[in-house]
């Protein structure tokens, strides 16, 4: 009896593995056909013609993510099925805004294009996931390497700050420059210092959830547990300070506060670790004047005062009157004046996309956002040991807390940050980063699947005999 | 942990709640606010799209939007100078003026009365096209109107009297408009800024706005109608005729223009002060009249009220609570008397058509793009000023002053013209205002038409109404005639 519910197990298993790839095929297929409509039909309605130049900016994209495709159908065929795909139509609509906007440039006279650029990056993006699948074997073999993890993070973000290579951009030094090239570490950073805080907090986290004195009611953790919190506000307000970028500190701040509470279930260092960010934000609002800056073209962005000086809430509010214009269903890919907004291609693409594909199509976006964080969340959900649990949460919530950051600064839910929106702008460190994060994240989600099946195919082994 | 990544999944749940809402609220809620804030130039950007009417004179475009390769789509193109008055201009960077401004919902296609054309256009996906605009300027005459003015500093308005149908409307000096409708901001404010500088004001209508002027003995027009409306005057009925008259309370003389005598004896008829244009006799009846019947004789002429032909005309203006030197003064167009070519067009119109004031209209009809009538004005009464009677009186005496008297210049071979000149003084030393109004032919008018030759025609005290503006006159009125 059991030896035959066994065997069914076993043919579904055989059937379900080949199944998730060709969902993924069959979603892949739909995404990259969407993009080449989204390029034809800004083609159509910028130079009123489809040209051959649409497949420079088509063809890199599909063949890689088809190559993707294909090296999961080898290296990881139980990887999650939809991650792929989402990440493709994310990415490819960028790039449509960015030739989109290119188009723009060309048209004015402009020669500051972004399009190509982002075509070559992506490539190099895909090329860096495919990495991570094909020879990180297993993700907990990123186990072995959690402090080395700690000192490329921390070594990543401090770059900047150095003399002669960090850049200060647009008010922010987030910035390497060497030969020419420009480079966020910071993006990578995050990805390392995830890991790190995997590795450690999987050590830590029995100790970490011991619970302290109680005052006031409340379960304070013992005081001697609150050291590396206090490192890691240290190292985030150090970046708010020295970097001058309010959003990278709060990713990183939030990034660990989530990561901890997951890892030991215990609410109050949320509420520790908030209050203490509240805090220095607000001291530094207080005492450094472009965070004052930045809150008050948050609180009043169409106050003139705030509107006309420099570094004010102009492109804020262009962004914003960007979006009204789209209303809801926006003025169709190529239709609108996107350009009017600075930075258009990248702080501000979801502006951008906001006003070209109105309320309905900002509404999609954050849909596929969110479908590719809960499938992250989901990979966590599905694994049983904890390093892989607070991997996956912690590098699907990176994602999910930089797009609030982003689209959140620029619909004025939060004060704007410096933070660039995963996968659709226009920049290379961020869409590396991205990519190698998806590709952990399949790399992760194919051992979740891998074990299930491996759960399930022992049982009747051990059923057998006895 | 899983409890953990549950609460973890609704927080962020929270978070993207907050963007879809923050999103709902710019794109849809606040929509209309944010869309109409003046800083959001996204609108301007919209109606670029919009093939723009053309404003046409007899058909042929004055003022069109051709296609073109850039990011405008539209570039707008004006035939001539000689519209210019009329045109205006539209500017991406000056925005506009002239019928540009007042017929912009017409020209963009945004008028209520396109509103099914709207509709057409939502269901097809096209963008709407913009209606055109023809008007009533005869060609012929704008022509005459504007050579004729020459390099002179000036205005010269046309009238059908039966109508109003503005015929001619030109200021001088007039501007390129396609100056300041050019795509590139640098050329287009540095044009803006060399017009603004440049002696004469073009980029001022002068027809219709401005400084405005004194109309000096044109004025005569209006006393001469109030005196015979009152009943107690009639062209016959005569006043003391000396060769200075004091005016009262000062020590200030009147005088007939260069001294002269005005006929020579010791009264003179109304219709021979008007002939000879004397001040004398003129600062008498002003005073016997009082400033108060004709102030409500130059308001029914349309004085102290903005009229729109559709350009808005600033109003001219009779002054008020003067004392007797002053209002003597006013009764010969000099004191603060204020008036555009257009108001004097307006008198002479009104005497040419019995007494009827016809509204000035420059708006023959205006035309969808598919050739569907939006908007056809009609004739309508303005006014009536004066009564027929009273109109014919003053018309046989401006036939006199133009065949006998001192408008002589305003003479056109074989045709009877009505017409008064006037020559006003600007202060000690100032050149003269110099004017001419009248209307032909004087039995069944045709054409009203007012000249206002300003800065005394470059011959500072020198000029004459009858030597400069009277001729241009001439012109405008047989390129109407087809003399």
């Amino acid at each position: 009896m059991s030896n035959l519910t066994s065997s069914i197990n076993i043919a579904k298993i055989v059937r379900v593995v080949p199944r998730l790839r060709n969902i993924e095929a069959l979603l892949l297929i739909f995404v990259l056909a969407l993009n080449a409509f989204e390029l034809a039909q800004i083609q159509l309605s910028t130079i009123e013609k489809v040209t051959t130049d649409l497949f420079l900016y088509w063809t890199p994209l599909a063949a890689f993510a088809g190559g993707i495709h294909m090296i999961l159908r080898k290296y990881a065929r139980e990887a999650d099925s939809m991650i792929l795909p989402i990440a493709v139509a994310l990415n490819g609509l960028g790039l449509s805004e960015i030739y989109r906007l290119d188009l723009a440039q060309i048209a004015s006279g402009g020669t500051e294009l972004f399009a190509m650029k982002q075509v070559v990056w992506t490539c190099l993006a895909l090329a860096a996931a495919a990495a991570v699948i094909i020879y990180v074997p297993t993700h907990l073999f990123l186990r072995r390497y959690v402090y080395i993890a700690m000192i490329t993070g921390i070594a990543l973000l401090l770059l900047p700050m150095l003399p002669f290579i960090g850049k200060t951009i647009n008010g922010a030094r987030l910035w390497i420059g060497l030969f020419g090239f420009t480079f966020q570490p910071g993006e990578l950073a995050k990805i390392a210092l995830t890991v790190f805080f995997a590795g450690y907090l999987v050590t830590r986290r029995e100790s970490l959830a011991i619970v302290g004195r109680k005052v006031l009611g409340v379960q304070l953790p013992r005081a001697r547990e609150l050291g590396p919190i206090l490192v890691i506000w240290a190292a985030s307000l150090l970046v708010l300070v020295v970097q001058r970028d309010l959003g990278t500190s709060l990713l990183y701040f939030g990034l660990f506060i989530v990561m901890i509470y997951v890892a030991t279930g215990r609410a109050i260092y949320v509420a520790v670790g908030l209050t203490m960010f509240i805090t220095g934000a607000l001291v530094a609002s207080r005492i450094m004047d472009y965070v004052r800056g930045r809150f008050d073209s948050w609180l009043n962005p169409f106050d003139p005062a705030h509107y006309d000086a420099v570094g004010g809430s102009y492109q804020l509010v262009q962004g914003i009157f960007g979006m009204a214009h789209g209303g809801i269903f926006g003025t169709g890919l190529g239709g609108g004046v996107p350009q009017l907004v600075p930075l258009a291609e990248s702080d501000f693409i979801i502006a951008s996309l906001g006003e070209e594909l109105g309320m309905a199509g900002l509404f999609a976006i954050f849909a596929l956002y969110l479908l590719l964080v809960y499938r992250g969340v989901r990979i966590a959900f599905n694994h049983s040991d904890d390093f892989s649990k607070l991997l996956a949460v912690g590098l699907s919530f990176v994602i999910a807390l930089q797009t609030f950051i982003v689209v959140g600064g620029v619909t004025r839910v939060v004060p704007l940050t410096g933070l660039t929106t995963p996968l659709l702008a226009a920049g290379g460190s961020s869409l590396i980063a991205n990519w190698v994060i998806l590709g952990l994240l399949l790399r992760i989600s194919d051992s979740a699947g891998s074990k299930n099946r491996e759960l399930l195919a022992e049982t009747p082994t051990s059923v057998v005999n006895a | 942990m899983n409890r953990e990544l549950r609460r973890i999944s609704v927080v962020i749940m929270a978070m993207f709640l907050s963007l879809f809402v923050a999103s709902s609220s710019i794109q849809f809620l606040n929509q209309e606010s944010l869309s109409n804030d003046s800083r959001n130039v996204r609108s301007v950007y919209d109606s670029y799209k919009t093939q723009r009417g053309a404003i046409l004179v007899k058909g042929k475009p004055i003022a069109r939007s051709l296609k073109v390769d850039d990011p405008y789509y539209y570039q707008r193109t004006y035939s001539s100078s000689m519209y210019s008055a009329l045109t205006g201009f539209f500017s991406f960077y000056q925005g506009a003026t002239g019928l540009e401004s007042e017929m912009n919902s017409y020209l963009t296609g945004k008028n209520s009365q396109q509103f099914f054309e709207q509709i057409n256009a939502v269901l097809s996906g096209t963008p709407v096209s913009g209606a055109s605009v023809e008007l009533t300027i005869n060609p012929a005459a704008q022509k005459a109107a504007w050579d004729a003015l020459g390099n002179l500093e000036g205005a010269v308005v046309a009238i059908e009297p039966s109508t109003g149908k503005i015929l001619a409307l030109v200021s001088k000096p007039g501007f390129d408009a396609n100056l300041l409708a050019v795509h590139d901001g640098n050329e287009s404010n540095t044009n803006y800024k060399t017009l603004l500088s440049t002696k004469g004001n073009p980029l001022v209508n002068k027809a219709i706005s401005g400084d405005l002027y004194a109309p000096g003995s044109v004025f005569k027009l209006v006393v001469s109608s109030a005196a015979l409306e009152s009943g107690e005057w009639t062209p016959e009925s005569t006043l003391p005729n000396p060769l200075k008259f004091q005016l009262p309370g000062t020590s200030t003389y009147v005088q007939n223009s260069g001294e002269g005598k005005c006929g020579g004896k010791s009264t003179v008829s109304i219709a021979d002060a008007l002939r000879f244009s004397c001040n004398v006799p003129f600062a008498q009846l002003g005073i016997k009249l009082g400033q108060d019947r004709i102030r409500t004789q130059a308001e029914l002429f349309g004085f102290g009220k903005s009229v729109k032909i559709p350009l808005s005309a600033t109003p001219s203006s009779y002054p008020e609570n003067m004392d007797e030197a002053q209002t003597a003064l006013s009764a010969f167009g000099q004191f603060d008397d204020r008036v555009t070519p257009l108001q004097i067009a307006m008198i002479s119109s009104a005497i040419a058509n019995k007494g009827v004031l016809m509204q000035p209209n420059l708006i023959e009809s205006v035309l969808s793009s598919s050739l569907a009538v939006v908007d056809q004005p009609q004739p309508k009464i303005f006014s009536q000023p004066i009564s027929a009677s009273t109109a014919s009186k003053v018309k046989d005496m401006m036939v006199a002053a133009v065949a006998r008297g001192v408008s002589s210049n305003g003479q056109i071979k074989g045709v009877e013209v009505a017409g008064k000149t006037g020559t006003a003084q600007n202060g000690q030393g100032e050149p003269y205002t110099l004017w001419f109004t009248g209307f032909a032919p004087a039995n069944n008018p045709k054409v009203a038409v007012a000249v206002v030759v300003a800065k005394g025609g470059g011959m500072g005290q020198g000029g004459r109404g009858n030597t400069l503006a009277a001729p241009i006159a001439r012109k405008v009125m047989e390129a109407v005639l087809n003399k």
